[in-house]
């Protein structure tokens, strides 16, 4: 693990590159690597998330200035702007139920080709994908999805890069963690190593590629 | 009492003590208020939390205790928090005891539409087709009629949610249960006659012979 400074974070995001992100309506989102994606004006980027958030918080800002070329989540309802961009053609939109999304990144980050759920059969989700019967009951073959970088926000890091989360700020952030080639966390406090109890860790320092420094 | 008062009030009688419940967006959030003072219930939050409270007073909020609107709430005592792995398995996995979901139709063999209006809402299902899903009982909170159309309709005509019947639906007419694949009208609201409810569903219903009226 590396400590690096909030710019020099996020200049190791080429264009184009695909992002995971945790946060559940901006609660526990990376605010400060998405307001420095935006200030380095990256483009076509991809975005797994949970939700686009609402203009001007969490992933929402980077929807608002046009850094996303698509984008794979379960919500976009309280989002505006990312339902303008659709419309518009300007930006890709996969919905993907929440709970198969999780688990499609929980797959990603897990070694596992994909995950099988009932949930979306008989429905729209279906659509083109394959159906496996186990024990009598149809699931769909939902697949990995794994990024470039992951993205995530604890409560505690620290020195080695340990993480904690804080309350309903967790949500994505330790499954995310997980499937990033490359993952850079933000923490609330940076704290020394042993103030996060080995029971208390969530994200084993080992996963941790570099804590942005606060400042 | 207005629609979304009589359905809350009805649906809040199911909560028992000890089960572990999941409220929607919308009139289904408004369930929560009408729990009996001596039922004790589990609330689910999707973004991982069970064990919701009421929202803060004044100046006690804090930005990460938010329930799956984003808006600020409380947690209760023995209240515990969890990534959404888990907080998904919960509900898929049939440990979700009760979900209570609000619908934009449901059809007579009970399948609920809720998620989209093609060409014109397509807000994402966000958690609704895993709880429609794997939710032990799901009941969907809705009021009957939407500009004077019937949304208890013979078949959904928007992408339904699930391809598991709903258990019942609560308007503020009726009370309709979804039993081998018929609607059966179980429950009229106080000053509603059995005709009012078929004048104003197109769904057949067969009349149940143990009809009676909504308490609430």
């Amino acid at each position: 693990m590396k400590t690096v400074p909030l710019a020099e974070a996020v200049a190791m995001i080429p264009d184009g590159a695909r992002l995971v992100v945790g946060g559940f309506l901006s609660v526990g989102t990376p605010e400060r690597l998405m307001d420095e994606i935006v200030r380095q004006e990256k483009r076509d980027l991809t975005l797994i998330a949970n939700d686009t958030a609402r203009p001007g918080v969490g992933v929402g800002k980077l929807v608002d200035a046009k850094c996303v070329r698509r984008v794979i989540v379960s919500h976009i309802g309280t989002n505006p702007e990312t339902q303008r961009q659709m419309f518009a053609d300007e930006i890709t939109v996969e919905l993907v139920p929440q709970g198969t999304l999780i688990e499609r990144i929980r797959a990603g980050g897990y070694g596992l080709g994909g995950v099988l759920t009932p949930t979306g059969v008989g429905t729209l989700v279906e659509e083109g994908k394959q159906k496996i019967e186990v024990d009598g009951r149809t699931y769909l073959l939902e697949t990995a999805l794994k990024a470039d970088f992951a993205l995530v926000h604890a409560f505690l890091a620290d020195y080695l890069g340990n993480l904690a989360y804080a309350l309903t700020a967790r949500n994505y952030n330790p499954i995310v963690a997980m499937a990033g080639e490359t993952v850079i966390a933000t923490a609330e406090h940076i704290v020394p190593v042993g103030v996060i109890s080995p029971d208390h860790v969530v994200t084993p320092a080992p996963l941790v590629d570099y804590i942005v420094a606060n400042g | 009492m207005d629609p979304q008062t009589v359905i809350a009030k009805r649906i809040a009688r199911e909560l028992r003590s000890g089960m572990l419940v999941n409220l929607g967006i919308g009139i289904p959030t408004l369930v929560a208020g009408y729990a009996p003072l001596d039922v004790q219930v589990y609330f689910h939050s999707e973004n991982g939390l069970i064990g919701t409270g009421a929202i803060p007073a004044e100046g006690m909020a804090h930005p990460t205790l938010t329930d799956a609107g984003g808006r600020p709430v409380t947690a209760l005592p023995g209240a515990s928090t969890f990534d959404s792995a888990i907080s998904f398995g919960f509900m898929r996995g049939g440990h979700v005891d009760l979900t209570v979901l609000g619908g934009l139709q449901v059809d007579q063999s009970g399948h609920l539409a809720n998620w989209m209006i093609p060409g014109k809402m397509v807000p994402g299902m966000g958690g609704a087709m895993d709880l429609a899903t794997g939710a032990k009982r799901v009941i969907v909170a809705m009021q009957h009629t939407a500009k004077g159309k019937s949304k208890i309709v013979q078949t959904c005509t928007l992408p339904v949610t699930s391809d598991r019947a709903v258990d019942c639906v609560v308007t503020e007419l009726a009370l309709i249960r979804f039993e081998s694949g018929r609607a059966v009208l179980s429950e009229i609201a106080p000053g509603v006659s059995v005709d009012d409810v078929i004048a104003a569903t197109e769904a057949d219903l067969v009349v149940s012979q143990d009809l009676h009226q909504m308490l609430i």
